[in-house]
């Protein structure tokens, strides 16, 4: 990495001593490199952000042009933030992002430190592992919803074949209970190969004469896995943990497909649940509000995450 | 002299012709629901082309998907649709926000007459504000909640001499909601051929409509009314009445004792599914499901019987509308080829070719004509349902409405948290904020 | 002591790709599930137990690309015998195809916005990573930081003013606004992945070139672009990849005419639950982006871990 980091700082040292552009500064030149980009994100990204920002200050519905658009002041903020309903909303979500990410890191890990041990095709493996996350979740999703068909569904068959419970005694996406599960299974499914992924660059990170010097020093494997192996690889797993962790909080896709946020609303997560505020009800000032209060907080929760992240890094 | 004339007459005249032919060949896309109608539509629709020269496209959305995609269609102002079949909910925001032309002119200049439709279906689909002579939609396709059951395991003697034996009277078409109930236990769980069968398929659908339009369809019945009758958006008292309660209640009994496994999720689709592989004695859906078990090799000729929503504890029958009108939507650019269409579709030998395919024409010369009762099996159950029909409420903010009652339905009923009069009380407060949010409050 | 950390014993490894491989099979199941359901008749879909051996018919694949209707006697009398293979399979159930269906154009879209909005990311973020990686850009870390963190955004509270923009500027349900749309979702990543290929690639080369004459715009196509080709590929791969599979944005935003088929896919079980045919549908979709995955892997898994790695 501070290869890297050499050629990156005398790239930008020397490149401004090198000739101009028909006049142009160099720093002008820079510029128009990047100017596109920054006014293509400007345009979709920040100036919808500002907009967001001003609408959530008012009672406008998107479905009702004819209709006076009022401020309200912070009355939304208020509203969303006594709503019992989003407080459900939050708590399915943080149920989904806990065990997800429990599940990915623990599953992922585990994978990550067998496939490193380098056995004969270990990589053509690694490959058919990481083809779910590759695919559409929405797409995907709603194809599971046919395997947890209760009865007929391969995976209710595949649990009954283990278990002996009868395949159509339960349902998946329709039993208050199982629901939350299903989704976490699924997500489990299609992202554990992003983590293992990182763990595995993490594991193969680790210079070899860190574990030869510890076995002169005669170190049980045990303690060298708890001494080296995981402070080596603990800030790559806590990335993936980060990017896992953001991901997972907007998910949308693959559970509105999986359960549509049933049965009831228990895996009705905030971006379920903000779907149907502003596309369904079409309160696009409410909704504003309440997706500017997800922004802030993935935007607080990553900001913390990530001076954690740095401090375990100087370590 | 004159020969050219005449000649340079008749070019003219062709070129005139070729022009106006021209000018009026149009590229029409009428949106839709994909179902059964839809395609009976198509076929119809045929002579449409063959007559005016336009040629139809058609984009049709699965139910689930069909509210969601069509009013985020109009509500982003799209072109896709020249011709909307929307849901009759749909009326009062299209109206109020401009997204369907206004049709009275157009019907006045063409000679056609509300008063020579259904009068439970102008009223549901074209007027806004409901009950004001206001047109934005004609209607097309009548449609009402109503129950299909098994004729021939009714008739078996073996299962009605054991029904009576238990509930004291015929196994027949139940009169009561109470009598609906008991026949579905009787089915539960029941082996019939050597399969196991169940009582009845219900809504219970999350997503858009199902549970809403299932539950009300007994709510109605059971006393429940959306809002006072003398002061409109007082809702205390109306809408979690002591009668509304118990039909919500009576709706969570019947999904707990009496439906097949897995129904957490079931709309129209589902219905239809469970019914044609035998798997229920009874089942709720919309009319527009019924001209399909005729013809099922499973369940049709005659093994499928039809009856209108029962009544309720103190004898009210009422049963939920279905069905859409024909609206022409006002970002199109092809608005007068549009009316064209509406204006062939209104035509009563056109509506009775529709009847014939298996669309529910609304059209009183078609239904009230004498052949009407006897031309179909389910015809009479059909002209019965209309007759007492109630629909939700068609409010520019309907799909808030919607949404509240979805939520509050489905977790009562189908998550089984809290209790029917929490529910309704909590859809008082819920529906109460958004009319507040309007301004109607 | 028989084990090494480093060097794993030959017993170590056979554990170790048991274990690996029992997973990636249990993995692939679901997948494998979904290709053989589209072969499968409808009947043979919704068996039970679930048939592992059945007989394949491209029932599920001209379901997928037709629509049908369903025919009385008298009409398939009328119609007369079927005229081509396909019209056989839907005879069976007394029905005739009555017209192509819409997965065809679906598809067609998200092969138009998917190609359109890679091209046009790998673009702006190739020429804005050069930037950043060779220029002295003022608040150059809080730019980087800002494009990264548009990212963080729920899709959907994005879309709520993006649907106003677009209606505004009728770009609702239209190819541009997709374009421009996923352009802008997949220039983050673009920009962080591209920069960092540039920044291996050493500036001697175009100070070289600067001497020869170059202007810093040939000096950026003709060395630095060919340089930076495997990046530049593999970045694409990861935009398309993004394009293809995005479905928030898809379903909010488009109708018809632009929609691609992530929205579309799941609606084509309609009613009678016609599995093989969604199987069928989703095979095509993603049989590609599978066989992508499988023939690139190098590449491709670099680049996953790319952007965490680095920094």
């Amino acid at each position: 990495m501070t290869d890297e980091t050499t050629v990156r700082d005398s790239a930008t040292a020397r490149a401004p001593h090198a000739r101009g552009f028909r006049g142009l500064s160099d720093r002008m030149v820079g510029w128009t490199f990047i100017a596109p980009s920054i006014i293509l994100l400007l345009a979709i990204n920040i100036f919808p952000l500002i907009w967001t920002i001003r609408l959530s200050l008012t009672n406008y519905r998107a479905n009702r042009t004819a209709a006076e658009v009022k401020s309200v002041g912070l009355r939304n903020y208020e509203r969303i933030l006594t709503d019992p309903d989003i407080w459900n909303a939050m708590q399915a979500t943080a149920h989904f992002v806990f065990w997800t990410l429990f599940l990915q890191v623990l599953i992922g890990f585990t994978l990550a430190y067998l496939i490193n041990k380098k056995f004969r095709g270990n990589d053509l493996w690694t490959t058919i592992i990481v083809l779910p996350m590759m695919l559409s979740p929405a797409v995907v999703g709603n194809f599971w919803t046919f395997l947890y068909q209760p009865q007929i569904g391969l995976f209710n068959y595949f649990v009954g074949f283990l278990t002996g419970a009868d395949p159509s005694s339960f349902s998946m996406i329709g039993d208050t209970a199982l629901a939350p599960w299903a989704i976490v299974i699924v997500d489990t499914w299609m992202w554990t190969p992003f983590v293992m992924l990182i763990c595995l660059a993490g594991l193969r990170s680790i210079p070899e004469s860190i574990y030869e010097a510890a076995e002169c020093d005669r170190a049980s494997k045990w303690r060298q896995f708890w001494t080296i192996t995981i402070p080596m690889a603990l800030p790559f797993l806590m990335l993936a943990v980060l990017f896992r962790g953001i991901e997972n909080f907007k998910m949308f896709d693959l559970v509105v497909q999986l359960t549509g946020g049933g049965p009831g609303s228990i895996t009705e997560l905030t971006s379920i649940n903000l779907k149907r505020e502003a596309f369904e009800k079409w309160r696009t000032g409410y909704a504003s509000a309440y997706a500017v209060i997800l922004f802030v907080t993935v935007f607080g929760l990553a900001s913390i995450y990530v001076k954690a992240l740095n401090k375990v890094k100087e370590r | 002299m004159h020969s050219r004339h005449l000649l340079t007459a008749g070019a003219c005249a062709l070129l005139m012709s070729g022009l106006a032919s021209q000018a009026k060949a149009e590229d029409l896309t009428l949106c839709w629901a994909s179902w059964d109608p839809a395609n009976a539509l198509v076929e119809l629709s045929k002579d449409f082309e063959a007559q005016s020269g336009h040629n139809m496209s058609f984009e049709f959305v699965p139910w689930p998907n069909f509210a969601d995609r069509m009013l985020n269609e109009l509500n982003s102002g799209g072109k896709l649709c020249d011709l909307m079949i929307g849901d009759s909910q749909w009326i009062g925001g299209s109206a109020e926000n401009g997204h369907y032309v206004k049709l009275n002119d157009f019907f006045d200049a063409e000679g056609i007459k509300m008063d020579d439709f259904i009068d439970a279906t102008v009223t549901g689909y074209s007027e806004w504000p409901k009950n004001s002579p206001n047109y934005w939609a004609l209607p097309a396709f009548g449609d009402v909640v109503g129950w299909t059951y098994r004729k021939d395991w009714f008739e078996r003697p073996e299962l009605r001499a054991e029904f009576k034996e238990k509930y004291g009277r015929d196994l027949g078409v139940p009169e009561t909601f109470a009598e609906l109930k008991d026949i579905a236990e009787f089915f539960q769980e029941r082996e019939i051929d050597g399969k196991t069968v169940y009582g009845a398929s219900i809504y219970t659908e999350r997503g858009s409509e199902g549970i809403t339009m299932g539950a009300m369809d007994v709510l109605y019945s059971f006393g429940f009314l959306y809002e006072n009758p003398d002061q409109p958006y007082d809702m205390e008292g109306f809408v979690n009445s002591e009668g509304a309660v118990a039909g919500l209640e009576y709706y969570k009994e019947l999904y707990d004792c009496c439906t097949p496994p897995g129904s957490s999720n079931g709309y129209m689709s589902e219905g239809i599914d469970a019914f044609k592989s035998g798997q229920v004695a009874l089942q709720m859906n919309f009319a527009f499901t019924w001209p399909g078990f005729e013809s099922d090799a499973n369940v049709g000729h005659g093994k499928t019987g039809y009856f209108v929503n029962p009544k309720g504890p103190n004898g009210d029958q009422f049963a939920q509308l279905g069905g859409q009108g024909i609206s022409v939507v006002s970002y199109s650019d092809k608005k007068d080829a549009a009316l064209e269409y509406i204006k062939w579709f209104a035509q009563p030998e056109v509506q009775a070719k529709w009847w014939e395919m298996g669309g529910f024409s609304c059209l009183k010369a078609v239904t009230l004509s004498p052949e009407f009762p006897e031309s179909q099996p389910y015809a009479q159950t059909f002209l019965d349902s209309m007759a007492v029909v109630k629909d939700f409420w068609a409010e520019p903010s309907y799909a808030t409405l919607l949404q509240d009652t979805q939520r509050r339905f489905h977790d009562y009923v189908v998550a089984g948290n809290g209790t029917a009069q929490e529910a309704l009380d909590g859809l008082v407060r819920d529906w109460t904020e958004t009319f507040e949010d309007d301004g109607k409050l | 002591m028989s084990f090494s950390v480093t060097h794993p014993s030959l017993r170590q490894k056979w554990i170790a790709g048991t274990l690996v491989i029992l997973y990636a099979l249990l993995t692939i199941l679901p997948l494998l599930w979904i290709i053989a359901t589209g072969f499968k008749s409808p009947s043979d879909a919704i068996a039970y137990p679930p048939k592992v051996v059945f007989d394949p018919t491209l029932e599920g694949y001209v379901n997928l690309f037709t629509t049908r209707t369903r025919m009385t006697p008298e009409a398939l009398e009328e119609a007369g015998p079927p005229q081509t293979w396909y019209d056989q399979i839907v005879r069976q159930y007394d029905m005739v195809i009555s017209g192509p269906s819409r997965y065809g154009e679906r598809f067609l879209n998200s092969v138009i916005i998917g190609f359109g909005s890679t091209f046009l990311s790998v673009f702006l973020g190739t020429l804005a990573a050069y930037g950043f990686s060779r220029f002295k850009v003022p608040l150059k870390d809080d730019l980087m930081f800002f494009i990264l963190s548009t990212r963080m955004m729920p899709p959907i509270a994005v879309a709520i003013p993006i649907f106003l923009m677009f209606r505004q500027l009728g770009l609702s349900d239209t190819h541009l606004g997709m374009i421009l749309l996923y352009t802008a979702v997949n220039l983050s990543l673009s920009v962080w992945l591209l920069k960092g290929f540039i920044d291996e690639i050493p500036v001697e080369y175009e100070e070289a070139a600067l001497i020869d004459g170059y202007t810093r715009f040939q000096a950026f196509y003709k060395v630095v672009l060919p340089q930076a080709a495997t990046g530049i590929a593999s970045t694409a791969i990861f935009c398309l990849i993004f394009s293809w599979n995005e479905y928030a944005f898809a379903v909010l935003l488009t109708s018809g005419t632009a929609q691609t088929a992530p929205p579309f896919i799941p609606t084509i079980i309609g009613v009678g639950k016609d599995w093989p045919a969604v199987a069928a549908g989703t095979t095509l979709f993603l049989v590609p982006v599978m066989v992508f995955t499988i023939l690139l892997r190098k590449h491709l898994l670099r680049g996953i871990t790319f952007g965490a790695v680095r920094k």
